[in-house]
Protein backbone atom coordinates (compact mmCIF):
# COMPACT_ATOMS: atom_id res chain seq x y z
CA UNK A 1 0.00 0.00 0.00
CA UNK A 2 1.91 3.42 1.36
CA UNK A 3 5.61 3.53 0.80
CA UNK A 4 7.68 4.47 3.66
CA UNK A 5 10.48 7.35 2.55
CA UNK A 6 13.01 6.41 5.21
CA UNK A 7 14.69 9.74 3.76
CA UNK A 8 18.22 8.54 3.61
CA UNK A 9 19.14 9.89 1.06
CA UNK A 10 16.36 8.03 -1.36
CA UNK A 11 15.70 10.81 -3.33
CA UNK A 12 19.65 11.44 -4.60
CA UNK A 13 19.67 8.00 -6.03
CA UNK A 14 16.02 8.74 -7.91
CA UNK A 15 18.13 10.51 -10.87
CA UNK A 16 20.54 7.92 -12.26
CA UNK A 17 17.48 5.17 -11.55
CA UNK A 18 15.97 4.57 -15.01
CA UNK A 19 13.42 2.68 -13.50
CA UNK A 20 9.91 4.36 -13.95
CA UNK A 21 8.14 4.94 -10.54
CA UNK A 22 6.36 2.06 -9.50
CA UNK A 23 2.76 2.03 -10.52
CA UNK A 24 0.68 1.88 -7.38
CA UNK A 25 -2.53 -0.10 -7.68
CA UNK A 26 -5.10 2.12 -7.13
CA UNK A 27 -7.26 -1.00 -5.05
CA UNK A 28 -6.48 -1.33 -1.88
CA UNK A 29 -7.01 -4.00 -0.03
CA UNK A 30 -10.16 -4.24 2.53
CA UNK A 31 -10.06 -7.61 4.04
CA UNK A 32 -8.84 -6.38 7.55
CA UNK A 33 -11.57 -4.00 7.10
CA UNK A 34 -14.00 -6.49 5.81
CA UNK A 35 -13.27 -8.76 8.90
CA UNK A 36 -13.53 -6.22 11.48
CA UNK A 37 -17.04 -4.95 10.04
CA UNK A 38 -18.46 -8.63 10.05
CA UNK A 39 -16.75 -8.83 14.04
CA UNK A 40 -19.09 -5.79 15.13
CA UNK A 41 -21.90 -7.01 12.65
CA UNK A 42 -21.58 -10.90 14.70
CA UNK A 43 -21.37 -8.73 17.87
CA UNK A 44 -23.99 -6.57 17.69
CA UNK A 45 -26.35 -9.27 17.15
CA UNK A 46 -25.45 -11.44 19.72
CA UNK A 47 -25.75 -8.54 22.10
CA UNK A 48 -29.19 -7.14 20.59
CA UNK A 49 -32.16 -8.19 22.65
CA UNK A 50 -35.08 -8.18 20.24
CA UNK A 51 -38.32 -8.85 22.65
CA UNK A 52 -39.20 -6.37 24.60
CA UNK A 53 -40.83 -7.59 28.16
CA UNK A 54 -44.34 -8.47 27.68
CA UNK A 55 -46.88 -7.97 29.99
CA UNK A 56 -50.19 -8.25 31.22
CA UNK A 57 -52.96 -5.34 32.64
CA UNK A 58 -54.67 -6.24 35.54
CA UNK A 59 -56.60 -4.29 38.25
CA UNK A 60 -56.36 -5.00 42.01
CA UNK A 61 -59.42 -3.86 44.01
CA UNK A 62 -59.24 -1.34 46.60
CA UNK A 63 -59.07 -2.76 50.31
CA UNK A 64 -61.99 -2.88 52.04
CA UNK A 65 -62.68 -0.60 54.86
CA UNK A 66 -64.57 -3.61 56.47
CA UNK A 67 -62.70 -7.20 55.74
CA UNK A 68 -65.55 -9.08 57.59
CA UNK A 69 -68.40 -7.67 55.02
CA UNK A 70 -68.66 -10.71 52.60
CA UNK A 71 -69.44 -9.15 48.57
CA UNK A 72 -72.53 -10.59 47.10
CA UNK A 73 -71.47 -11.90 43.47
CA UNK A 74 -73.73 -14.16 41.44
CA UNK A 75 -72.03 -16.77 39.41
CA UNK A 76 -69.02 -16.67 41.31
CA UNK A 77 -66.40 -19.29 41.16
CA UNK A 78 -63.30 -18.92 43.89
CA UNK A 79 -60.34 -20.10 43.54
CA UNK A 80 -57.75 -20.65 46.20
CA UNK A 81 -53.69 -21.75 45.36
CA UNK A 82 -51.64 -23.40 48.16
CA UNK A 83 -48.68 -25.16 48.47
CA UNK A 84 -47.02 -27.57 45.58
CA UNK A 85 -49.26 -26.04 42.82
CA UNK A 86 -52.34 -27.09 44.52
CA UNK A 87 -55.90 -25.31 43.40
CA UNK A 88 -58.65 -25.63 44.94
CA UNK A 89 -62.24 -24.11 44.07
CA UNK A 90 -65.85 -23.85 44.87
CA UNK A 91 -68.85 -22.56 43.30
CA UNK A 92 -71.40 -20.15 44.66
CA UNK A 93 -71.46 -18.65 48.31
CA UNK A 94 -69.21 -19.62 50.83
CA UNK A 95 -71.11 -21.03 53.74
CA UNK A 96 -69.16 -21.58 57.17
CA UNK A 97 -69.86 -25.35 58.83
CA UNK A 98 -72.80 -24.93 61.03
CA UNK A 99 -73.67 -21.80 59.76
CA UNK A 100 -77.10 -20.30 60.53
CA UNK A 101 -79.25 -20.24 57.30
CA UNK A 102 -78.98 -23.65 57.59
CA UNK A 103 -77.28 -24.08 54.18
CA UNK A 104 -74.34 -26.99 53.73
CA UNK A 105 -70.91 -26.20 54.47
CA UNK A 106 -68.59 -25.32 51.52
CA UNK A 107 -66.43 -28.33 50.43
CA UNK A 108 -63.24 -27.70 48.39
CA UNK A 109 -62.74 -29.09 45.15
CA UNK A 110 -58.86 -30.23 43.78
CA UNK A 111 -57.64 -29.51 40.56
CA UNK A 112 -54.62 -28.95 38.73
CA UNK A 113 -53.24 -26.64 36.17
CA UNK A 114 -53.89 -29.34 33.18
CA UNK A 115 -55.97 -29.60 30.07
CA UNK A 116 -58.61 -31.39 31.40
CA UNK A 117 -58.79 -29.67 34.99
CA UNK A 118 -58.82 -26.23 34.90
CA UNK A 119 -59.05 -25.24 31.18
CA UNK A 120 -62.13 -27.49 30.98
CA UNK A 121 -63.76 -26.42 34.00
CA UNK A 122 -63.23 -22.73 33.25
CA UNK A 123 -64.94 -23.47 29.66
CA UNK A 124 -67.76 -25.30 30.98
CA UNK A 125 -68.55 -22.71 33.90
CA UNK A 126 -67.91 -20.22 31.37
CA UNK A 127 -69.88 -21.48 28.53
CA UNK A 128 -72.50 -19.22 27.42
CA UNK A 129 -69.70 -16.27 27.76
CA UNK A 130 -67.39 -18.39 25.41
CA UNK A 131 -70.15 -19.26 22.88
CA UNK A 132 -71.09 -15.50 22.76
CA UNK A 133 -67.78 -14.75 21.97
CA UNK A 134 -67.06 -17.55 19.08
CA UNK A 135 -70.32 -16.47 17.38
CA UNK A 136 -68.89 -13.27 17.32
CA UNK A 137 -65.61 -14.01 16.09
CA UNK A 138 -67.50 -16.08 12.99
CA UNK A 139 -69.27 -12.44 12.28
CA UNK A 140 -65.92 -11.11 12.46
CA UNK A 141 -64.24 -13.93 10.24
CA UNK A 142 -67.10 -13.51 7.44
CA UNK A 143 -66.72 -9.95 7.80
CA UNK A 144 -70.66 -9.49 9.36
CA UNK A 145 -69.09 -7.04 12.11
CA UNK A 146 -66.32 -4.64 12.21
CA UNK A 147 -63.08 -5.13 13.84
CA UNK A 148 -64.20 -2.05 16.67
CA UNK A 149 -67.12 -3.41 16.75
CA UNK A 150 -66.41 -6.81 17.85
CA UNK A 151 -64.01 -5.73 20.40
CA UNK A 152 -66.97 -3.64 22.10
CA UNK A 153 -69.41 -6.26 21.60
CA UNK A 154 -66.79 -9.12 23.06
CA UNK A 155 -66.16 -6.62 26.11
CA UNK A 156 -69.67 -6.53 26.68
CA UNK A 157 -70.27 -10.10 27.01
CA UNK A 158 -67.60 -10.61 28.84
CA UNK A 159 -69.34 -7.99 31.52
CA UNK A 160 -72.43 -9.23 31.25
CA UNK A 161 -74.12 -9.89 34.75
CA UNK A 162 -74.87 -13.66 33.93
CA UNK A 163 -71.12 -14.02 33.10
CA UNK A 164 -68.87 -15.37 35.16
CA UNK A 165 -67.03 -13.70 38.15
CA UNK A 166 -63.90 -15.14 39.54
CA UNK A 167 -61.94 -14.38 43.18
CA UNK A 168 -58.89 -15.46 43.61
CA UNK A 169 -57.18 -16.05 45.99
CA UNK A 170 -54.22 -17.43 47.69
CA UNK A 171 -52.56 -18.79 51.01
CA UNK A 172 -49.01 -18.07 52.08
CA UNK A 173 -47.87 -21.44 50.45
CA UNK A 174 -48.68 -20.65 47.06
CA UNK A 175 -46.02 -18.82 44.61
CA UNK A 176 -46.53 -16.00 42.53
CA UNK A 177 -46.13 -18.57 39.25
CA UNK A 178 -49.73 -19.56 39.99
CA UNK A 179 -51.70 -17.28 40.34
CA UNK A 180 -50.65 -15.65 37.03
CA UNK A 181 -50.93 -19.14 35.37
CA UNK A 182 -54.45 -19.04 36.64
CA UNK A 183 -54.90 -15.21 35.28
CA UNK A 184 -53.95 -16.41 32.27
CA UNK A 185 -56.04 -19.16 31.84
CA UNK A 186 -59.20 -16.79 32.88
CA UNK A 187 -57.51 -14.55 29.88
CA UNK A 188 -57.64 -17.55 27.46
CA UNK A 189 -61.29 -18.68 28.90
CA UNK A 190 -62.58 -15.19 27.90
CA UNK A 191 -63.22 -14.62 31.58
CA UNK A 192 -63.61 -11.13 31.92
CA UNK A 193 -64.48 -10.29 35.92
CA UNK A 194 -62.09 -11.42 37.89
CA UNK A 195 -60.26 -10.10 41.19
CA UNK A 196 -57.23 -11.19 43.26
CA UNK A 197 -58.83 -10.70 46.86
CA UNK A 198 -58.20 -11.59 50.59
CA UNK A 199 -58.64 -14.97 51.42
CA UNK A 200 -61.27 -15.29 54.50
CA UNK A 201 -60.31 -16.81 57.91
CA UNK A 202 -62.44 -19.52 57.41
CA UNK A 203 -61.15 -20.56 54.27
CA UNK A 204 -57.95 -20.79 55.07
CA UNK A 205 -58.60 -23.52 58.07
CA UNK A 206 -60.86 -25.55 55.07
CA UNK A 207 -57.14 -25.19 52.86
CA UNK A 208 -54.86 -26.37 55.36
CA UNK A 209 -57.38 -28.77 56.21
CA UNK A 210 -57.30 -29.86 52.63
CA UNK A 211 -53.86 -30.09 52.59
CA UNK A 212 -53.09 -31.68 55.21
CA UNK A 213 -55.18 -34.62 54.24
CA UNK B 1 -6.00 -34.73 -29.18
CA UNK B 2 -6.51 -31.80 -28.52
CA UNK B 3 -6.21 -30.73 -24.98
CA UNK B 4 -9.41 -29.69 -23.14
CA UNK B 5 -9.82 -25.92 -22.26
CA UNK B 6 -10.71 -25.08 -19.02
CA UNK B 7 -12.23 -22.10 -18.87
CA UNK B 8 -9.88 -19.54 -17.22
CA UNK B 9 -12.23 -17.94 -14.40
CA UNK B 10 -11.35 -14.99 -12.17
CA UNK B 11 -11.21 -16.62 -8.39
CA UNK B 12 -11.84 -13.47 -6.76
CA UNK B 13 -15.87 -12.54 -6.97
CA UNK B 14 -16.89 -9.00 -6.29
CA UNK B 15 -17.78 -8.71 -2.79
CA UNK B 16 -18.67 -5.41 -2.93
CA UNK B 17 -22.60 -6.34 -2.14
CA UNK B 18 -21.88 -8.57 0.35
CA UNK B 19 -19.45 -5.77 2.06
CA UNK B 20 -22.00 -3.23 1.76
CA UNK B 21 -24.42 -5.15 2.95
CA UNK B 22 -23.06 -5.98 6.12
CA UNK B 23 -22.34 -2.64 6.98
CA UNK B 24 -25.70 -1.41 6.70
CA UNK B 25 -26.33 -4.08 9.12
CA UNK B 26 -23.48 -2.87 11.44
CA UNK B 27 -25.35 0.64 11.34
CA UNK B 28 -28.73 -0.97 11.89
CA UNK B 29 -27.26 -2.57 14.92
CA UNK B 30 -25.15 -0.18 16.45
CA UNK B 31 -28.02 2.11 16.35
CA UNK B 32 -30.75 0.22 17.69
CA UNK B 33 -28.61 -1.33 20.60
CA UNK B 34 -28.83 -0.04 23.55
CA UNK B 35 -26.73 0.41 26.89
CA UNK B 36 -27.71 -2.71 28.88
CA UNK B 37 -26.68 -2.12 32.64
CA UNK B 38 -26.87 -5.45 33.97
CA UNK B 39 -29.56 -5.86 36.81
CA UNK B 40 -28.61 -6.56 40.41
CA UNK B 41 -31.14 -9.24 40.48
CA UNK B 42 -32.29 -12.07 38.84
CA UNK B 43 -35.58 -12.70 38.02
CA UNK B 44 -37.09 -15.30 36.20
CA UNK B 45 -40.73 -14.01 35.00
CA UNK B 46 -43.49 -16.47 34.81
CA UNK B 47 -44.94 -17.06 31.47
CA UNK B 48 -48.47 -15.78 30.02
CA UNK B 49 -49.76 -15.91 27.07
CA UNK B 50 -50.45 -12.06 27.03
CA UNK B 51 -48.32 -10.15 24.00
CA UNK B 52 -48.94 -6.73 25.40
CA UNK B 53 -46.10 -4.81 24.86
CA UNK B 54 -44.76 -3.07 27.85
CA UNK B 55 -44.79 1.15 27.78
CA UNK B 56 -41.71 3.06 27.91
CA UNK B 57 -42.51 5.11 30.77
CA UNK B 58 -42.64 2.79 33.76
CA UNK B 59 -41.68 2.78 37.27
CA UNK B 60 -40.79 -0.83 37.98
CA UNK B 61 -40.58 -2.95 41.12
CA UNK B 62 -39.09 -6.16 40.86
CA UNK B 63 -39.24 -8.80 43.17
CA UNK B 64 -37.00 -11.72 43.52
CA UNK B 65 -37.38 -15.47 44.50
CA UNK B 66 -37.08 -14.34 48.33
CA UNK B 67 -39.43 -12.04 48.04
CA UNK B 68 -36.47 -8.69 48.07
CA UNK B 69 -37.91 -5.87 46.18
CA UNK B 70 -35.73 -3.55 43.67
CA UNK B 71 -37.32 -0.07 42.46
CA UNK B 72 -36.18 1.31 39.23
CA UNK B 73 -37.62 4.16 37.08
CA UNK B 74 -36.94 3.95 33.36
CA UNK B 75 -36.96 7.82 32.59
CA UNK B 76 -33.50 9.05 33.89
CA UNK B 77 -34.51 12.72 34.75
CA UNK B 78 -37.18 11.82 36.72
CA UNK B 79 -35.04 9.01 38.45
CA UNK B 80 -32.39 11.66 39.54
CA UNK B 81 -35.37 14.08 40.93
CA UNK B 82 -36.61 11.14 42.53
CA UNK B 83 -33.27 10.58 44.48
CA UNK B 84 -33.01 14.57 45.63
CA UNK B 85 -36.75 13.82 47.17
CA UNK B 86 -35.47 11.02 48.58
CA UNK B 87 -32.33 12.49 49.96
CA UNK B 88 -34.38 15.42 51.50
CA UNK B 89 -36.83 13.09 53.30
CA UNK B 90 -33.68 11.07 54.74
CA UNK B 91 -30.95 13.75 55.09
CA UNK B 92 -28.68 12.57 52.96
CA UNK B 93 -27.20 15.13 50.30
CA UNK B 94 -26.04 13.57 46.95
CA UNK B 95 -23.74 15.14 44.86
CA UNK B 96 -23.85 16.30 41.32
CA UNK B 97 -21.59 13.47 40.00
CA UNK B 98 -23.48 10.59 42.02
CA UNK B 99 -26.55 11.94 41.06
CA UNK B 100 -25.49 11.29 37.55
CA UNK B 101 -24.19 7.77 38.15
CA UNK B 102 -27.85 7.22 39.99
CA UNK B 103 -29.46 8.43 36.70
CA UNK B 104 -27.47 6.08 34.33
CA UNK B 105 -28.19 3.32 36.77
CA UNK B 106 -31.33 0.37 36.75
CA UNK B 107 -32.54 -1.25 39.14
CA UNK B 108 -31.56 -0.62 43.20
CA UNK B 109 -32.06 -2.82 46.30
CA UNK B 110 -30.30 -0.93 49.11
CA UNK B 111 -31.62 0.82 51.97
CA UNK B 112 -31.37 4.52 51.20
CA UNK B 113 -28.28 5.11 54.24
CA UNK B 114 -26.43 2.50 51.68
CA UNK B 115 -27.70 4.07 48.70
CA UNK B 116 -24.11 6.22 48.43
CA UNK B 117 -22.14 3.74 48.82
CA UNK B 118 -23.38 1.52 46.11
CA UNK B 119 -23.39 4.52 43.39
CA UNK B 120 -19.89 4.87 44.08
CA UNK B 121 -19.37 1.18 42.95
CA UNK B 122 -18.65 0.27 39.56
CA UNK B 123 -21.15 -1.56 37.40
CA UNK B 124 -18.72 -4.92 37.60
CA UNK B 125 -18.37 -4.29 41.37
CA UNK B 126 -22.16 -3.89 41.77
CA UNK B 127 -22.44 -7.22 40.47
CA UNK B 128 -20.72 -8.88 43.29
CA UNK B 129 -22.30 -7.19 45.89
CA UNK B 130 -25.76 -8.88 47.30
CA UNK B 131 -28.59 -6.59 47.45
CA UNK B 132 -30.52 -6.65 50.63
CA UNK B 133 -33.77 -4.89 49.24
CA UNK B 134 -35.62 -1.97 49.91
CA UNK B 135 -36.80 -2.41 53.28
CA UNK B 136 -40.81 -2.23 53.01
CA UNK B 137 -42.18 -3.03 56.36
CA UNK B 138 -44.37 -0.44 57.81
CA UNK B 139 -42.32 1.25 60.14
CA UNK B 140 -39.51 1.71 57.24
CA UNK B 141 -41.67 1.80 54.30
CA UNK B 142 -39.01 3.19 52.05
CA UNK B 143 -40.55 1.39 49.02
CA UNK B 144 -43.51 3.39 49.18
CA UNK B 145 -41.46 6.68 49.81
CA UNK B 146 -39.41 5.62 46.40
CA UNK B 147 -42.97 5.07 44.80
CA UNK B 148 -44.77 8.29 46.41
CA UNK B 149 -41.93 10.93 45.41
CA UNK B 150 -41.48 9.07 41.99
CA UNK B 151 -44.66 9.34 41.24
CA UNK B 152 -44.92 13.54 42.06
CA UNK B 153 -41.56 13.45 40.19
CA UNK B 154 -42.94 11.84 36.96
CA UNK B 155 -46.21 14.19 36.86
CA UNK B 156 -44.04 17.31 37.50
CA UNK B 157 -41.72 16.00 34.52
CA UNK B 158 -44.67 15.31 32.72
CA UNK B 159 -45.77 18.86 32.94
CA UNK B 160 -42.96 20.76 32.71
CA UNK B 161 -42.52 18.61 29.50
CA UNK B 162 -46.05 19.91 28.23
CA UNK B 163 -45.57 23.64 29.17
CA UNK B 164 -42.49 23.18 27.05
CA UNK B 165 -44.29 21.88 24.04
CA UNK B 166 -47.07 24.36 24.49
CA UNK B 167 -45.11 27.26 24.81
CA UNK B 168 -42.78 26.19 21.18
CA UNK B 169 -46.02 25.48 19.68
CA UNK B 170 -45.67 21.70 19.38
CA UNK B 171 -48.34 19.11 20.46
CA UNK B 172 -48.07 17.46 23.46
CA UNK B 173 -48.63 13.68 23.84
CA UNK B 174 -48.96 13.02 27.45
CA UNK B 175 -47.81 9.55 28.35
CA UNK B 176 -48.69 8.58 31.89
CA UNK B 177 -46.29 6.58 33.95
CA UNK B 178 -47.15 2.98 34.58
CA UNK B 179 -46.81 0.71 37.64
CA UNK B 180 -44.90 -2.28 36.41
CA UNK B 181 -44.27 -5.65 38.90
CA UNK B 182 -41.74 -7.92 37.74
CA UNK B 183 -41.74 -10.84 40.27
CA UNK B 184 -40.42 -14.04 40.02
CA UNK B 185 -42.66 -17.27 39.23
CA UNK B 186 -41.24 -18.43 42.65
CA UNK B 187 -41.50 -15.56 44.87
CA UNK B 188 -44.42 -16.37 47.69
CA UNK B 189 -47.45 -14.99 46.38
CA UNK B 190 -48.10 -13.32 49.77
CA UNK B 191 -44.53 -11.28 49.21
CA UNK B 192 -45.93 -10.08 46.04
CA UNK B 193 -49.18 -8.98 47.47
CA UNK B 194 -47.67 -7.14 50.22
CA UNK B 195 -45.99 -5.25 48.22
CA UNK B 196 -48.98 -4.86 45.87
CA UNK B 197 -50.83 -3.35 48.87
CA UNK B 198 -48.34 -0.98 49.50
CA UNK B 199 -49.60 0.70 46.00
CA UNK B 200 -53.07 0.28 46.98
CA UNK B 201 -52.72 2.28 49.84
CA UNK B 202 -51.41 4.94 47.69
CA UNK B 203 -54.60 4.46 45.64
CA UNK B 204 -53.07 2.43 42.66
CA UNK B 205 -54.76 0.24 41.11
CA UNK B 206 -53.59 -0.80 37.91
CA UNK B 207 -50.52 -2.88 37.42
CA UNK B 208 -48.65 -3.82 34.41
CA UNK B 209 -47.14 -7.43 35.38
CA UNK B 210 -43.91 -8.34 33.40
CA UNK B 211 -44.27 -12.09 32.09
CA UNK B 212 -42.48 -13.85 29.07
CA UNK B 213 -44.48 -14.71 26.32
CA UNK B 214 -45.57 -18.34 26.05
CA UNK B 215 -46.61 -19.59 22.90
CA UNK B 216 -50.24 -20.99 23.17
CA UNK B 217 -50.45 -24.70 22.57
CA UNK B 218 -53.69 -25.68 20.60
Amino acid sequence: MAEVNTGDGGGGHGKHDKKRAKKLSTRIDMTPMVDLAFLLLTFFVMTSTFNKAKTMEINFPADEPDKEKQQKVNNALTFIMSKDNSIYYYYGEFFPANNKNGKPATELTKTDFSKDGLHKLLLDKNKSTVEAINKLSEQLKIREIADTTYKRLAVNAKGDKTALTVLIKADDKAVYKNVIDLIDELNVCQVGKYAVVDMMPAEFELVTAAGTK
Amino acid sequence: MPKIKMPKANPSLDMTPMVDLAFLLVTFFMLTASVRVSEPVVVDTPSSTSDKILPDNVLLVSIDRFGKAFFNISNPQVRISTLDRMGEQHKIKFTDEEKKRFGAMTSIGVPIDKLKEYIKLDDSQRQKVKSPGIPVDSLDNQLGEWIQFGRIEAAKQARGEKDKAESLGREFKYEPMRFAIKADGAASYIAVQDIIKIFTKKDIYRFNLITNLEQPEE
